[in-house]
């Protein structure tokens, strides 16, 4: 038995089937620049400190609501212009890509992981344990995805830690519904039919040949999700509801700036310019993994 | 066989709706913090913070608590708001007319675009415009309705200043209204001046609603209607002399609609989420923006009525997707 | 001397993005008003391409590199994509091959008859529906009243393709091009459709473009006939003549591979190699031939 196990899962040749991925990867400009925008986010994220050019929070009375750089009246330290207390937009954008990337990974990895876990169980056992699962997917898409997120925070506190945990919570049904049909369509599929003749464990089964075959659909869900979840973010401080006022957020940028966008406008127009390029690119990367990565699209 | 399957369909929302109300009150009780503190604020003594938790029922233990909510409910009481301290059914039908108004607005309009997007690029399939359009789909497909009520409120709320930022309709309108459902009575009665305030207070609204739903149409549909160009009957029709137009519109859409609803229907579910936020960004004065509200002051009574209202919402927008699915498919009608 | 219904001269067909690769060489063939001339051929052999080329709706892909198609002395290949239609949306139509797929499953039996005569005679939806009633009794449909409003996947294959048999005689067409219609049929209900079109045709004195791999049905219906290979023209003419007297060695190989009712035991036999091994030659040195012009 034991060789068997050894011998019987994924037949190809890593590398092989690891290059041609890869060449599959590079082919989809979507892929391209959608991936390079990220990288350039978490670049500024992790170099924050040495390219920001004025500290974020420091604010200067005398330097308030200047204009960016070529409007009347700026002033070329400020490239983005200053806020109503006179700290430096550009720095505080920057800085924001820390709060915005790290819930957008955590939160969609957590959520991944529970709508997986919940997806793969649903669709290989079905039964009962679909019942339920279906029930509670149909139970958490009756609430405003919005309130609910609202309705965790409030409860939880506000703070990055419970803007992820309230992400993961809502999210985990984009993954389960997905994961299950999926898995559903999988199990019915020969090789598993096989596998299971060979004598393999339900489990093994499972995690062994049935997630490889759901990964790539995963991964691009996943990157959609990440996308979802800067907004998420966004909206729960433009609620008042993210992190502590003192960390610089897009979100709370916003939120900020719509009180003040008479006077000046740039202080809401940069975070969100960064929004929605960061959503599109998160999007873009997404669908080109799904193209790559799909066998099925590649035809 | 139809009517079977509805019925039970319709069982399955009530017991959806169950698990929802369920699953908010176990939030909100397990949740730490006092709503009657919150409410009274400090300074108030032991005795009158007992008082009203008595009141309000909060003294009792769990299961009872949603015993006695859930007879009320069933009874047609939602009980008291504790924030506002008014009757939470009364502050519902007060504020739900206008997010009815609102997403039906939003939903027939990104039909509409979706439609006409999904068709004109059909009619120009190989050519240089359907590149174009594509590109346009997906960036509209990409940015959720959030980010475009933002984006309005920046360009055509501030910077190029033609619509009104927020409420429903100029608060110096002092016109009456018999019911709360003020665009559709003003239409209606003809004060077509006051009609036209209240949907340039809507534009913004129903827009970054219905954008990111027209997109998924568009796609969607276009992709049905691409399957149903290349049919025999739609060459049939070709051969019989028919405009282009009349192909996609006439052959090609009637049976790419069934399945195109069939796959978008949760897409207008989540338009009916999408109202919370944009209604607060837009301080339209409907539920969603009262949700929010609510939540942030665990108002525990409005919290729940709303919640149940959303709830319903969303499962009979499924059920009007259902059966309109049906309706559109003869085989289905007739079999 | 009288100008014939339907005159295809040298029309030449590439497909490809490159264009190299002919499918239509140098087809010549006329059809007289109230014919019915059999396109036969094996798949491939260009049959439904020279079909759709008459009716304008080649797949992309398929281009016409020369020659001309003429209705009546028009030549449809110099018409832009509007005039074509007008042209031919009253003048040729079509009995496609598959009934199952033909009608669109969402409109009324009714509504597929009636719109051809709406367009392009301008009759009132009383009219219209008048005239569908009329031609469905006239394909022999019993309870043509219920047939009107019934959905396509109410009615049998048989009853389908006469629906469209119908349909394509309601404009009264000067030519009908019949793409294989009894293909997707029951053997049982393929003579009725074949002598049905045969009996419609007459009737209105439509001329038919009849196209099929099968030499037994060309037999049936036919009065003449062009036999296809690879694009090219093999042979051509009365049918009687094809099939007593064949000239080319295809024509005679066919007949042999053909099943005959008439003579059990008979037919059957494959097409030999050395005639497919002769017409590839054939085709080899027209090509060359073209090449030295070019």
């Amino acid at each position: 038995m034991a060789e068997i196990a050894t011998a019987a899962p994924v037949p190809a040749a890593p590398p092989s089937r690891l290059a041609k991925t890869l060449r599959a990867l590079v082919a989809q400009p979507k892929v391209i620049w959608g991936g390079g925008f990220i990288l350039f986010l978490l670049l500024l994220a992790l170099a924050a400190p040495f390219i920001a050019p004025h500290d974020p929070l420091a604010q200067d009375l005398m330097a308030g609501t200047l204009p960016p750089v070529g409007f009347a009246e700026h002033d070329a330290a400020y490239l983005l212009g200053t806020d109503d207390l006179g700290r430096d937009v550009l720095s505080r954008l920057i800085y924001g890509t820390r709060i915005a990337l790290t819930v957008a990974v955590i939160a969609a990895v957590l959520a991944a992981l529970v709508g997986t876990i919940l997806g793969l169980l649903a669709g290989y056992y079905g039964g009962i344990v679909d019942t339920v699962v279906s029930r509670l997917i149909e139970i958490w898409m009756a609430f405003p995805p919005v309130l609910l997120s609202i309705l965790v925070v409030a409860i939880m506190g506000s703070g990055v830690t419970s803007v992820i945990a309230a992400i993961a919570i809502i999210d985990w049904t984009r993954f389960a519904r997905v994961v299950r049909a999926e898995t559903m369509a999988q199990a019915q599929a020969d090789y598993v039919t096989a596998a299971r003749t060979l004598g393999f464990g339900r489990l093994a089964i499972l995690f062994r040949e049935i997630l490889p075959n759901v990964a790539p659909v995963l991964l691009a869900l996943l990157t959609l999700e990440m996308g979802i979840a800067v907004i998420v973010e966004a909206i729960l401080s433009f609620v008042g509801l993210s992190v502590s006022s003192d960390t610089p957020t897009w979100g709370g940028m916003i939120a900020q700036g719509r009180q003040i966008i008479y006077q000046a406008w740039w202080v809401f127009a940069a975070p969100l310019a960064a929004l929605f390029a960061t959503v599109l690119a998160f999007n873009q990367l997404g669908d080109g993994l799904r193209r790559a990565l799909d066998p099925v699209m590649q035809r | 066989m139809i009517a079977s399957v509805l019925v039970k369909r319709a069982g399955m929302a009530i017991v959806t709706l169950f698990g929802v109300a369920v699953v908010v009150f176990l939030l909100l009780r397990v949740a730490p913090g006092d709503p009657i503190a919150m409410m009274i604020g400090a300074g108030a003594s032991a005795s009158d913070i007992a008082d009203l938790r008595a009141r309000y029922g909060l003294d009792q233990p769990l299961l009872v608590q949603f015993g006695i909510w859930l007879a009320g409910v069933l009874r047609g009481d939602f009980g008291v708001s504790i924030s506002l301290r008014r009757d939470v059914l009364e502050l519902l039908a007060e504020r739900l007319p206008a997010t009815l108004e609102l997403a039906g607005l939003a939903c027939t309009f990104a039909v509409v675009i979706g439609g006409a997007v999904a068709v004109l690029g059909t009619l120009l399939r190989r050519r240089k415009g359907e590149a174009v359009l594509d590109g346009v789909n997906g960036l509209l497909l990409a940015v959720p309705d959030f980010v475009w009520a933002l984006a309005f409120v920046l360009l055509l709320g501030v910077l190029w200043p033609v619509l009104p930022l927020s409420g429903r309709m100029d608060p110096s309108v002092g016109v009456p209204f018999v019911t709360r459902f003020y665009l559709t009575e003003s239409v209606l009665t003809g004060r077509f001046v006051i009609a036209g305030d209240i949907i340039a207070h809507m534009v913004m609204p129903v827009l970054a609603l219905a954008l990111p739903l027209a997109a998924v149409i568009a796609r969607i549909l276009k992709d049905g209607l691409s399957e149903a160009m290349v049919q025999d009957y739609v060459l049939l029709a070709r051969v019989k002399g028919m405009s282009e137009l009349r192909l996609v519109v006439g052959e090609a859409l009637r049976n790419a609609v069934g399945p195109t609803l069939a796959l978008t229907g949760v897409q207008f579910t989540f338009l009916i989420g999408g109202t919370v936020i944009v209604e607060r960004i837009f301080a339209f004065p409907g539920i969603g923006s009262m949700a929010i509200d609510a939540v942030i002051n665990r108002d525990l009574p409005l919290i729940q009525g709303l919640v149940l209202v959303f709830g319903a919402l969303f499962i009979l927008v499924n059920l009007a997707v259902d059966l309109a699915v049906v309706a559109l498919n003869p085989r289905l009608r007739h079999g | 001397m009288t100008v014939p219904l339907l005159a295809v001269s040298h029309l030449n067909a590439v497909v490809g993005r490159a264009g190299n690769a002919p499918v239509l060489r140098d087809v010549s063939l006329t059809i007289a008003r109230g014919e019915v001339h059999g396109l036969v051929g094996e798949s491939g052999a260009g049959k439904s391409t020279i079909a759709k080329a008459i009716l304008g709706i080649l797949p992309h892909g398929i281009r016409i590199t020369g020659g001309s198609i003429a209705l009546e002395g028009e030549d449809l290949l110099t018409f832009d994509a509007v005039t074509l239609r007008q042209k031919l949306g009253p003048a040729v139509s079509l009995i496609p091959q598959d009934p199952q797929t033909a009608l669109n499953p969402g409109r009324r039996i009714e509504a597929q008859l009636t719109d051809g005569l709406r367009l392009w005679k301008g009759m009132s939806a009383k009219d219209a529906h008048a005239r569908a009633l009329q031609l469905l009794e006239e394909v022999q449909m019993r309870e043509p009243a219920r047939v009107m409003r019934s959905f396509p996947h109410e009615l049998s294959g048989g009853m389908r393709q006469r629906v469209l048999i119908a349909a394509a005689f309601a404009l009264e067409p000067k030519l009908v091009i019949a793409d294989e219609p009894t293909t997707a049929l029951d053997v049982t209900v393929q003579k009725q459709i074949l002598r049905l079109i045969r009996s419609m045709q007459e009737r209105h004195g439509t001329g038919v473009v009849f196209v099929t791999h099968d030499l037994g049905v060309v037999a049936q219906i036919c009065d003449r006939a062009t036999l296809l290979y690879m694009g090219k023209v093999m042979e051509q003419g009365n049918v009687s003549d094809l099939l007593n007297k064949p000239r080319h060695a295809y024509t005679k190989a066919l007949m042999e591979a053909c099943p005959r009712y008439d003579q059990p035991g008979r037919g059957l036999a494959p097409v030999p190699e050395e005639v497919f091994a002769a017409c590839r030659a054939e085709i080899a040195a027209f090509d060359q031939a073209g090449a030295g012009h070019g």
